[in-house]
């Protein structure tokens, strides 16, 4: 399928991996990718608080930039969860609020510019690849499934609320991460903290903060047995992978949970090498994890004869059903 | 009879300031004597309260004295005096049905508030209600006799109560379960709020005695399929599911049940804590003591279809009674009742929490719903009635209670379950007189509001159970930092009284998860021809005046199916609802409005066109004639029909196209004289 | 138009929902405009598509059509055939020359008195922008009406 392309800035410095694992396999997936030509900042998470008129023009011109270029396709995709959000908002906020799209239109006029609200579909790569591409087709393009690798699949916040566009199954505990990596062969943890906030710009502002919500999602990940942590956004794992170090010092502690873009790990299990997904410019390094990859499926524990449950098992086990 | 030889009396009533302090009623008066004396009207008079017993025999004695062939009030809403005002004409010899009423109060004086605008309004309606009247003809109430029987659905306590009242009043009762046993969600529960009697208790003796009653028959393991008629002459069509046991043998001894090898969950009456066998008692106090089997888990079942037919029969082998009890080739059985009256009281479904993901139920081990503490606090639980973690040993130290999950929530269900603030209160008690654990209550508003209920509540507070006024973010099992213990359930709540951001870390949450409607309350609803609200609970006939019956004569609701409640008030419900049927019954008939559609048959050229629309199958094609024909026992009176027919070959008596065009006319009377003019 | 001109609007309303809606804003003292007059009907699924053309042609500026909730009718889903027959009145309306407008569908149920009202409100405002209906045909004034009712055809020429 073909998409308009949002990159962001993260993605051409800090998230080059994330960058460069999707241009590795966006043709195993036939994904057709057109970035926007003359894109400019998001305006991240910030300045929408700032000033509410000049972000959602910000925004408003990059979306207006895809609608003009937009020759057969209306999907808008963007990888960066804070990108993908404002560009969602704007458009979201256009449609619903008649004042603001006059507006920002009028603003976006003086660029010789315009935005029909409503006419692009701003969708986060994670939906485009899971919803639109499919488990199937990614699940046949897998060469090298991943095993015996346990991860934890992590959203963050900003992805699945308040999902404008109800693309997700659930917006406080999503599942489409976790049915991308079991098609990938790996095996998702089950997890309490997958939409937690990872600290956002709080590591920059106040780190202390920053460290405890980093360090609960780690642990958290930790105490599920988790491999590596899967994230589908450059701030996600900046905070999670970068200040992790910091996080160690800070509360002297030694975690080691390394964190990838779902995308470095689709291109592994497309067969890709690890260089050219990016894998090793990571701070914590994901190596030790990766090396858990197995070439056969781990035998699932042979149902055991069913034996009647003793007092001593306890109560049934909770079901997810 | 052209209008001009009809003698109609118009009276249009004050209602004490009501309507007076609004619209011009002198005028309105006025009008109809004067402008509307070519239509007929003979007299009009004001009145202050014309629903009265003087105001009544005013028209009474117009009717008599005056020769008056038709009645016009114009007061209230017709679904408040329409009745009065027909037996007003009735008791002076004019059929009631030439009286029609015109709403100058709830569609005037009480929603407009210019006296000039309010007043012309009024005379419109007046004018239109008598173009109506003149072409209304004479009609006599529909009388149907009532079968004596009655159908009550649901074995729960709102159906045991109201089956019990009617068989105890000397009538049949065919009391239908879809579970293997009676009791409902009652029988699972261990004390009830507020005096905390042992649910069982008082529960089980009225199950024994709709057991043995001589007029109760019991079809437990049933569902009804199909309903027809109407009021007083029902025929339900009951599908008894096979139980794989032979009734009349059985002795209920149980040996089948202990020598069965398979263990499996039990998430029906255990609620998911506990375990029963393939064959098994629904529970201890089951009526009917009958075991029944479920052939998804039965071995014996599991290899008939695998075709390897290494079943198990144990069951079979062992069962003492001859000739045996057991019976693999048992099939679904259908039986056909008449009865005359329907008692719903198909009850509620707990809420499913895992909807709530955040909460972790389904997840985390040690968060259980409120349902699975009351099978756990029951002596005859899983646990023996011991407060446990899902180890089935450790007892907890600290216990959060969650309320309102899945109520009052817009993203569920936007209503009050109205039950689980007693049942958390009540939980909470029993855990800390039996576990000593700290409990905390996470809640957004208690309600207590019943007989002794706040009292309870005060009760608990005493007992030194924790309330925090907060709505539960997220239930993690991961501590935030160092600080905090592992292996504990963390609740995030903002408790809105502090005015501050509380995390409390707890062994075991309780979900207080609300009540939902029965998954298929829709179709069942459709079966016996009710409808659901919104939010799927069946709607009763008046929210106030009549929560009992429903819009379907003679079909009740009692207990939960009509909404949450708690056992005094289903209880009440259900002997309410049992009043009503007995009521019908000693009338031995009932007279039904007389809105009813039939075919001209001259008129009628055989093309089928209404026989679909008509959701009762009233309408029927005779070959022989080629003519459709309408049931006047099935028709409802709708009118869908009688729109519908290109021939106009349909008549709907009470709503006849004459009487509707003649009141379109009379309503549009002073536009129509405009136009004359311009 | 003139802001004076007041539309004269028919309500067609069901015995169940819609015309208990309207006993229910009375109840709850709703405010509306007076200018809709209603007829009761036991069910929407009653409603000739001939009585709205009456209506209209014999002076109404517009019509309401009011019924149960989908799905909640008393008589199951005769509500959907008013659904229907509301598409098919706004269709025959056009090729009239009569806007849609004239012709509204509203749910309400016996407690929504407050949604009644606004759909009252919300049509008289409506139709006043639209200004008077000038139907074709003239109507007769009562007095010639003949006392025998036209045949259907004739009312809907």
């Amino acid at each position: 399928m073909k998409a308009l392309f949002y990159p962001g800035c993260s993605m051409q410095k800090n998230a080059r991996p994330y960058l460069d694992s999707l241009l590795a396999i966006r043709a195993d997936i036939d994904l057709e990718l057109q970035e926007i030509d003359d894109w400019n900042c998001c305006g991240a998470t910030e300045y929408m608080s700032v000033h509410r008129v000049a972000a959602h023009s910000l925004i408003g011109r990059n979306l207006a930039l895809a609608q003009q270029q937009a020759s057969d396709s209306d999907v808008l995709t963007a990888g960066c969860s804070a990108c993908y959000l404002n560009l969602a908002k704007t458009d979201a906020q256009m449609r619903e609020d008649a004042h603001l799209n006059a507006t920002v239109n009028e603003a976006l006029a003086a660029g010789g510019l315009a935005y029909q609200p409503g006419s692009l579909k701003v969708r986060h790569l994670l939906d485009v690849v899971c919803h639109d591409i499919g488990y199937a087709a990614i699940k046949a393009r897998v060469v090298k499934p991943l095993h015996g690798l346990k991860v934890a699949a992590y959203y963050g916040c900003q992805v699945a609320r308040p999902d404008y566009d109800g693309r997700w199954d659930c917006h406080e505990h999503p599942t489409a991460m976790d049915q991308l990596l079991r098609a990938l062969g790996a095996e998702p943890v089950e997890w309490s903290l997958k939409t937690q906030c990872c600290g956002g710009h709080m590591s920059v502002i106040g780190p202390e903060v920053a460290f405890g919500l980093i360090r609960r999602l780690i642990h958290g990940a930790t105490q599920a047995g988790a491999d590596l942590v899967a994230t589908l956004c450059p701030m996600c794992q900046l905070n999670l992978d970068a200040y992790q170090v910091e996080m160690n010092k800070h509360f002297h502690s030694d975690y080691q949970m390394p964190v990838l873009y779902f995308t470095q790990l689709m291109g592994l299990a497309f067969g890709k090498n690890a260089g050219e997904l990016g894998i090793g410019k990571e701070f914590v390094d994901a190596a030790p994890a990766l090396a858990k990859i197995q070439a056969e499926a781990p035998k699932v524990a042979e149902a055991k004869r069913k034996r009647r449950p003793k007092p001593s098992d306890g109560l049934p086990p909770p079901r997810m059903e | 009879m052209t209008s001009q030889q009809e003698r109609v009396g118009v009276y249009v009533c004050h209602c004490g300031s009501n309507i007076a302090g609004v619209v011009d009623v002198e005028s309105v008066v006025k009008f109809a004597a004067e402008e509307l004396k070519d239509r007929g009207v003979v007299l009009a008079r004001d009145y202050t309260f014309m629903c009265s017993v003087a105001g009544q025999e005013l028209i009474e004695q117009d009717i008599r004295e005056q020769g008056l062939t038709r009645v016009v009030v114009a007061a209230c809403s017709p679904h408040l005096h329409e009745k009065t005002f027909r037996g007003a004409c009735e008791r002076a010899g004019l059929n009631p049905y030439l009286a029609e009423m015109a709403s100058i109060r709830e569609h005037v004086a009480w929603v407009h508030s210019g006296h000039a605008a309010a007043t012309a309004k009024a005379k419109s309606i007046v004018s239109g209600t008598v173009e109506r009247v003149l072409k209304n003809e004479a009609l006599d109430a529909i009388k149907v006799p009532i079968d004596a029987a009655t159908l009550v659905v649901g074995g729960g306590i709102a159906g045991l109560q109201a089956a019990l009242e009617v068989a105890e009043a000397g009538y049949e009762v065919y009391l239908i379960e879809r579970e293997a046993s009676l009791g409902g969600h009652m029988a699972q529960f261990d004390k009830t709020f507020p005096t905390l009697d042992c649910a069982a208790c008082i529960l089980t003796p009225k199950m024994a005695s709709a057991g043995s009653h001589p007029k109760i028959h019991l079809f437990t393991w049933s569902e009804v399929e199909k309903v027809e008629g109407f009021v007083g002459n029902y025929t339900v069509s009951v599908k008894k599911k096979p139980r794989y046991i032979d009734e009349d043998v059985c002795t209920g001894c149980g040996i089948c049940v202990e020598k069965c090898p398979v263990l499996v969950v039990d998430d029906n009456f255990e609620a998911g804590i506990g375990y029963r066998k393939a064959i098994y008692w629904p529970f201890a106090q089951a009526v009917p003591n009958l075991p029944v089997l479920d052939p998804d888990t039965c071995t014996y079942f599991i290899g008939a279809k695998t075709k390897d037919k290494g079943g198990c029969k144990a069951c079979e082998i062992f069962c003492p009674t001859v000739p045996n009890s057991i019976l693999f080739g048992q099939k679904e059985e259908r039986v056909t009742l008449k009865v005359g009256n329907i008692i719903l009281a198909t009850g509620w479904e707990l809420f499913n929490a895992r909807r709530i993901p955040q909460y972790g139920y389904g997840r985390l081990a040690n968060v259980f719903s409120n349902l699975e503490l009351e099978r756990m606090c029951n002596a005859a639980g899983p646990t023996g009635g011991k407060i446990v973690l899902r180890d089935g040993q450790t007892a907890p130290k600290a216990v959060g209670i969650v309320h309102c999950v899945g109520s009052r929530d817009r993203n569920y269900n936007p209503y009050c379950s109205a039950i689980c603030c007693m049942q958390s209160l009540k939980l909470a008690h029993l855990v800390k007189e039996r576990s000593g654990a700290e409990v905390y209550n996470f809640y957004i508003d208690i309600r207590t509001p019943g007989k002794d209920y706040d009292e309870f509540y005060q009760r608990v507070i005493d007992e030194g159970v924790h309330f925090v006024r907060g709505k539960v973010a997220d239930v993690s099992d991961v501590p935030l930092g160092p600080g905090e213990e592992s292996g504990k359930l963390y609740i995030q709540v903002e408790d809105t009284l502090a005015g501050l951001q509380r995390r409390i870390p707890v062994d075991m949450v309780v979900l207080a998860s609300g009540l939902e409607p029965r998954h298929d309350s829709a179709e069942v609803g459709k079966t016996f021809g009710i409808s659901c609200s919104t939010n799927g609970w069946f709607i009763e006939k008046h929210a106030k005046l009549d929560p009992i019956a429903t819009m379907t004569d003679g079909v009740f609701v009692a207990g939960c199916a009509q909404g949450p409640k708690d056992i005094p008030a289903s209880v009440a419900q259900g002997a309410a609802a049992a009043a009503r049927v007995l009521s019908y019954i000693r009338q031995g008939e009932l007279a039904l409005e007389p809105v009813r559609a039939s075919v001209v048959e001259e008129q009628c050229s055989g093309c089928r066109l209404c026989n679909g629309l008509c959701p009762y199958n009233a309408i029927s094609f005779v070959e022989e004639r080629r003519v459709s024909e309408i049931n006047a026992a099935l028709c409802q009176g709708c009118g869908t029909c009688v729109a519908a027919c290109p021939a106009g070959a349909i008549q709907g008596s009470g709503y006849s196209n004459e009487q509707l065009f003649a009141q379109i006319e009379g309503l549009l009377r002073e536009v129509r004289h405009e136009t004359e003019v311009v | 138009m003139s802001d004076s001109f007041e539309p004269v609007i028919i309500g067609f309303t069901c015995n169940w929902c819609s015309y208990r809606a309207a006993d229910h804003a009375g109840m709850t003292r709703t405010q509306y405009p007076p200018n809709a007059r209603l007829i009761r009907l036991m069910c929407s699924g009653r409603l000739d598509p001939t009585f709205v053309l009456k209506a209209l042609a014999d002076g109404a500026d517009g019509v309401l059509i009011a019924g149960c909730h989908p799905g909640e009718c008393h008589y199951l889903e005769q509500n959907y055939k008013a659904l229907r027959r509301h598409r098919l009145l706004q269709r025959t309306l056009a090729q009239f020359g009569i806007e849609p407008e004239r012709v509204r569908l509203a749910w309400a149920s016996a407690a929504e008195g407050v949604k009644f009202a606004a759909e009252i409100s919300e049509m008289v405002e409506e139709v006043r922008k639209l200004g008077p209906l000038n139907w074709p045909a003239r109507p007769r004034p009562l007095a010639t009406v003949p006392a025998d009712i036209p045949v259907l055809s004739e009312v809907a020429a």
